[in-house]
């Protein structure tokens, strides 16, 4: 991790609908964070993947990233480039799963796809699988394919929605392994939303939470677990109900 | 004594592959980016722009014959073109009762891709037209179903031909006009025979298609 600031927002609005809006006064996620989203179901994890993504446009506010304004409209595709998401509900396009591992790199013209490939199959287990059709895989393989595909580029950031949430434990593992190599090795910059606290303890350098669309409290992940500044946060990680 | 030569048969053979097959090419370079672009489009006018090419899908072949007949006569607007009574306004009949479908099932199949799906190539880093044609790959199969639907919307229609083409033997005379003539004439194994020759040219070329799309029926 650096002190170089990746994304930094202010005073962010996104409305998405009558009721429902994401507040934001400040955040800055710096270069090489690994940053925990945590919050109840709606909370407004996913709206902010997407607006880091430059999926989605902000209502009113500013996203800045790597010190530029972050114009979902505007946004290049070298910057877009920069950035990989592995969703909620990932699609699988039909083919092979290599094929689908491949894509991104496809898209790209990238040299050594195959090794690269390869090495992403390996990393979360797929190669036995990788000429197995993607639309036979169960939810769990499918998360696990996404995963590959995203990890298979090296972004500089990478934006992950629940990408666990079908594993089973052993996978889990797996998944935070892999995951955890990227991180140490290119630098990437990650945030990651999660339901499960553990995991969010296990992976992330710094952890935030978001209730009904507002950031309660963001820290580094020890003292929001064991000394959080906020009563709603603590409530949350001892697992009363706060919403 | 047969009504016509075996050469004969082989030339209306050949010219109504070329007239159907013509017009389903040039209906499909033209159709497929549209239904494409119609099915990936969130703007306003797109439920009315799907309204009326459903509707060209319902248009009277006959009718079709008749407007470009006249389009195309010695007092048309189109009588430069030196046109009517042959293989090219045969084309333009064909073509133009074709492209409704291939535009609306292209779209249709392209519509019924996950809204998610753009999105998620986006964040793969796919440009717009890679986006487009990733989904146009994904769709392929309906793709397909609409190049069979103009196939076999041209190969078997009759009214447009037999008005602007003329019937004319060894320029014009297609399976179907030919199955017409023999009709009239009272050569009716002749005609149920070209009838048969007709379908079976149908069914090779939806083999083919299926062939296409790996095996499996477009659907």
């Amino acid at each position: 991790m650096t002190n170089k600031t990746c994304y930094q927002l202010k005073s962010l609005i996104k409305r998405q609908n009558a009721n429902f809006a994401l507040h934001i006064h400040r955040l800055d996620v710096l270069q090489g964070d690994v940053l925990a989203l945590l919050g109840p179901t709606g909370a407004g994890k996913s709206t902010l993947l997407r607006l880091l993504a430059g999926l989605e446009p902000a209502t009113a506010g500013k996203i800045c990233f790597d010190d530029a304004p972050l114009l979902a409209a505007e946004m290049t595709l070298a910057t877009r480039r920069r950035i990989t998401m592995v969703h909620q509900r990932p699609l699988l396009l039909g083919g092979s799963v290599r094929m689908n591992v491949e894509y991104g790199l496809r898209l790209r013209s990238g040299q050594n796809r195959t090794q690269k490939v390869d090495a992403a199959l390996d990393r979360l287990g797929l190669t036995p699988i990788a000429a197995q059709a993607a639309h036979t895989l169960s939810g769990g393989q499918t998360q696990l394919v996404a995963m590959a595909r995203a990890l298979v580029l090296e972004p500089e950031v990478l934006l992950l929605d629940e990408p666990t949430a079908h594993l089973d434990p052993a996978h889990v593992a797996l998944a935070e392994k892999a995951i955890r190599q990227i991180c140490q090795t290119r630098q990437t910059t990650i945030v990651w939303a999660t339901h499960n606290l553990f995991q969010a303890r296990r992976v992330a350098n710094r952890t935030c939470l978001l209730l009904n669309g507002l950031l309660v409290e963001v820290g580094p992940t020890e003292a929001f677990f064991t000394n959080p500044a906020e009563p709603r946060t603590a409530d949350f990680v001892q697992g009363r109900m706060v919403y | 004594m047969t009504p016509f030569s075996a050469a004969e048969f082989w030339s209306i053979l050949r010219l109504s592959l070329w007239i159907s097959g013509t017009a389903v090419l040039i209906s499909s370079l033209v159709g497929i980016p549209c239904g494409v672009w119609l099915g990936m489009s969130r703007r306003r006018g797109k439920r009315l722009l799907a309204a009326v090419v459903h509707t060209g899908m319902a248009l009277p072949p006959v009718v079709v014959g008749l407007v470009l007949y006249l389009l195309l006569s010695r007092s048309g607007p189109l009588a430069f073109l030196d046109s009517l009574f042959t293989a090219r306004a045969m084309i333009a009949a064909q073509t133009v009762l074709a492209l409704p479908f291939v535009v609306g099932i292209t779209m249709a199949a392209v519509a019924a891709a996950p809204a998610e799906l753009p999105l998620q190539l986006r964040s793969l880093g796919a440009s717009d037209w890679q986006c487009r044609w990733t989904i146009l790959r994904e769709a392929r199969h309906g793709v397909l179903l609409a190049v069979a639907a103009a196939f076999g919307r041209s190969i078997s229609e009759v009214g447009a031909v037999l008005i602007v083409g003329g019937n004319i033997q060894g320029h014009t005379r297609v399976l179907t006009t030919a199955v017409v003539l023999e009709t009239g004439k009272g050569n009716f194994e002749f005609a149920l025979a070209l009838g048969g020759a007709l379908l079976l040219l149908a069914l090779l070329v939806n083999l083919f298609i299926v062939g296409f799309s790996g095996g499996r029926p477009p659907a």
